[in-house]
């Protein structure tokens, strides 16, 4: 083999190592489209058989767990009931599957909601995550509300409010577990004063107005904070056992 | 069709018969062919069929290797007026390109027929069954690739030349890589489009579909991160995968205390660990989706589970709250415990209001007034109420008392 020597032969391994490194990364890439393209036809594949065979597959109690175990793999949603005659009439596994992805699209953004979500917006994110055909897409508002009301039997850990006209909110986090207001109290005493307003609660904490307005709304009906209206910019709500001093006053007194 | 070859009718070494059956024909996929009223011989490796006596005179006939079949099942069709037969369905492999000539270059089935006037007989299917479950094909089909990797060396010098420069086309260099990873890609494809055909091939390749599925997202996983930018798709995919093996059903149950008790016993082995991890507590809601989840396509109606849920009598308990939330709540989350515990969380701050309770302990307002009222309720602690709002302190007047 001829030997390589001087600047130009560096130069020329160096180049010649980029182009691989080039290679590679091209390689690796059509590799993930490949793999993207595979896991398509899969979920395609998937979607259809169960809303084809569901009797067949959960006769066969060894397939049923690995059909399980490949919707699990790649994404898929096993429960895919259509709605059917029965759905007409409220009955039927339609409304009920409806109702487990609905309480898992809520679950899913909760920490971005902190369990309150307008209804159109789940429809929306229903209809992404749900299957591609067209049983899995058409749903409506009406069934969403269907599928919530089949819920009310849990107590009201689960339930819609009706804003306005044909606005609703749905609720996911039963007060009991709705951890909201205590964020409000660390956010507030992080502070020095022991104060927070909606803006601030915005920003340090990323929530929405909605529902940055509707948590301070709930601690102040609960009568733990104090709002003070003579701010310049917005109100102020002050928390009584953040005063400060109040530690200082406690341990000497 | 096309994986048959034609072969003389003569036993291999190590091949043993195995079964017969008379008046058969095959069909190549729905689609009836020449071959009728033939005779089909079963052997540990392979499938003969021959028209009357050539089996018998070792002859060349059809043949098919066991080692295409991927999984056999049968339908029944009406026979002559009265009566009905079976037929058996093969399922197929794709043929390998160095297979021997036979009687159909190319065909788009992957299923041949096997029938005959009065259908299969059950002796011949069910050992057909059996023989295929076996596989002794796969024992010495490694076996003779030894003894060929052996032989190399006396095959002629022209083959042998060849064979390495195909081989050293197919593995060096990137362009060997790309195609090596590219026959890969092709290979899977055909797998994923044969093992979908049909929910029986689909039965048969599960367990090789569940790897490629797992390795799939795995790969995708690695590379981007995520197997989809859907939380809700990621959330699904998460709950699916801690699926139980056995859901428990109604059927299995003759009287509806049975089902309950057994259901109830299923949903807290399962939620144990998921409610601990939620602080101890989990919404009705919340345990729907979840247990309906791992149970896959065994849909428990709401019903059906508040039902089971108030059967529960192991660590975990429903509970109702006086809004109308109702829980699942571990046992040690039990009244007089949280008094004790929360009369400690006082005595530690010398007094607590409902905030501060709730901020030490990370949990709602609601729950933390809760707590306090019921440590009031059974004379732990008492109350102060004042203009600053709703303190409570050690309750001193039974404490002392106790003492």
């Amino acid at each position: 083999m001829r030997r390589r020597v001087g600047l130009g032969a560096i130069q020329q391994q160096k180049l010649a190592a980029e182009k691989y490194k080039d290679k590679g990364t091209d390689l690796q890439e059509s590799q993930l489209e490949q793999m993207t393209k595979q896991m398509e036809v899969f979920r395609v594949k998937l979607e259809e058989f169960a809303m084809k065979h569901k009797e067949d597959i959960r006769k066969n109690s060894q397939f049923r767990k690995q059909f399980q175990e490949m919707c699990a793999a790649i994404g898929v949603d096993p429960l895919a009931t259509g709605k059917g005659f029965w759905s007409v009439l409220g009955m039927g596994d339609f409304y009920y599957e409806l109702g487990v992805q609905v309480v898992e699209a809520c679950l899913a953004a909760n920490h971005k909601t902190g369990g309150l979500m307008e209804l159109d917006e789940l429809r929306r994110r229903l209809i992404a995550a749900r299957g591609q055909s067209a049983v899995h897409q058409e749903i409506t508002n009406e069934d969403i509300l269907m599928a919530a009301k089949k819920l009310s039997i849990f107590g009201n850990g689960f339930v819609v409010h009706k804003l306005g006209k044909g606005k609703y909110i749905v609720q996911s986090i039963p007060g009991e577990l709705s951890m909201e207001e205590t964020n409000i109290l660390t956010a507030a005493s992080n502070t020095e004063q022991g104060f927070v307003t909606q803006k601030q609660l915005m920003r340090d904490l990323g929530w929405t107005e909605y529902r940055s307005k509707q948590s301070l709304d709930k601690v102040l009906g609960e009568g733990l904070c104090w709002i003070d209206m003579q701010a310049n910019d917005e109100p102020s709500y002050w928390f009584p056992s953040l005063f400060p001093g109040r530690t200082a006053q406690n341990s000497t007194g | 069709m096309n994986r048959f070859a034609y072969v003389e009718a003569r036993l291999h070494e190590n091949e043993t018969f195995v079964s017969r059956d008379r008046n058969v024909k095959i069909y190549d996929g729905d689609q009836k062919t020449e071959f009728e009223e033939g005779e089909i011989v079963l052997t540990t490796h392979r499938l003969f069929w021959g028209r009357p006596g050539e089996i018998a005179r070792a002859a060349i006939t059809l043949c098919l290797p066991l080692s295409y079949v991927i999984s056999l099942s049968e339908e029944t069709a009406s026979s002559n007026f009265f009566g009905r037969k079976t037929r058996i369905i093969m399922h197929l492999r794709p043929p390998l390109p160095d297979k021997a000539p036979g009687p159909l270059e190319s065909s788009r089935a992957t299923h041949i027929k096997l029938s005959g006037k009065n259908g299969m007989s059950v002796e011949f299917h069910s050992a057909l069954r059996e023989t295929i479950n076996a596989r002794i094909w796969e024992i010495s089909l490694v076996s003779e690739t030894i003894i060929n990797g052996a032989n190399t060396g006396t095959t002629s010098p022209m083959s042998d030349s060849n064979d390495r420069l195909a081989r050293i086309q197919k593995r060096t260099g990137i362009g060997g890589i790309e195609r090596s990873i590219e026959a890969k890609a092709r290979e899977t494809d055909e797998n994923i489009a044969l093992a979908f055909q049909d929910l029986s091939v689909l039965m048969a390749m599960a367990k090789d579909m569940v790897g490629l599925s797992k390795t799939i997202s795995n790969k995708i996983r690695e590379q981007k991160g995520e197997i989809s930018d859907d939380e809700t798709v990621r959330f699904k995919s998460y709950l699916l995968s801690l699926g139980i093996d056995d859901p428990v059903t109604r059927d299995n149950f003759s009287s509806n205390t049975a089902y309950f008790n057994s259901l109830a016993q299923q949903i807290c082995e399962m939620l144990l660990d998921p409610i601990e991890e939620h602080g101890g507590m989990m919404s009705l809601a919340d345990v729907y989706c979840r247990v309906n989840r791992a149970r896959g396509l065994e849909l428990l109606s709401p019903e059906d589970l508040l039902h089971a849920c108030e059967q529960l009598n192991g660590p975990i308990r429903l509970r109702s709250f006086p809004s109308g939330a109702r829980v699942l709540q571990l046992e040690s989350h039990d009244d007089a415990l949280i008094a004790v515990d929360t009369l400690e969380k006082v005595q530690a701050a010398e007094s607590l209001a409902v905030e501060e309770l709730a901020k030490q302990l990370g949990i709602s307002l609601l729950l933390a007034k809760e707590r306090l009222l019921v440590a009031e309720r059974l004379g732990k602690v008492c109350r102060d109420e004042s203009v600053e709002g709703l303190r409570f302190y050690a309750n001193l007047l039974l404490q002392r008392a106790m003492d």
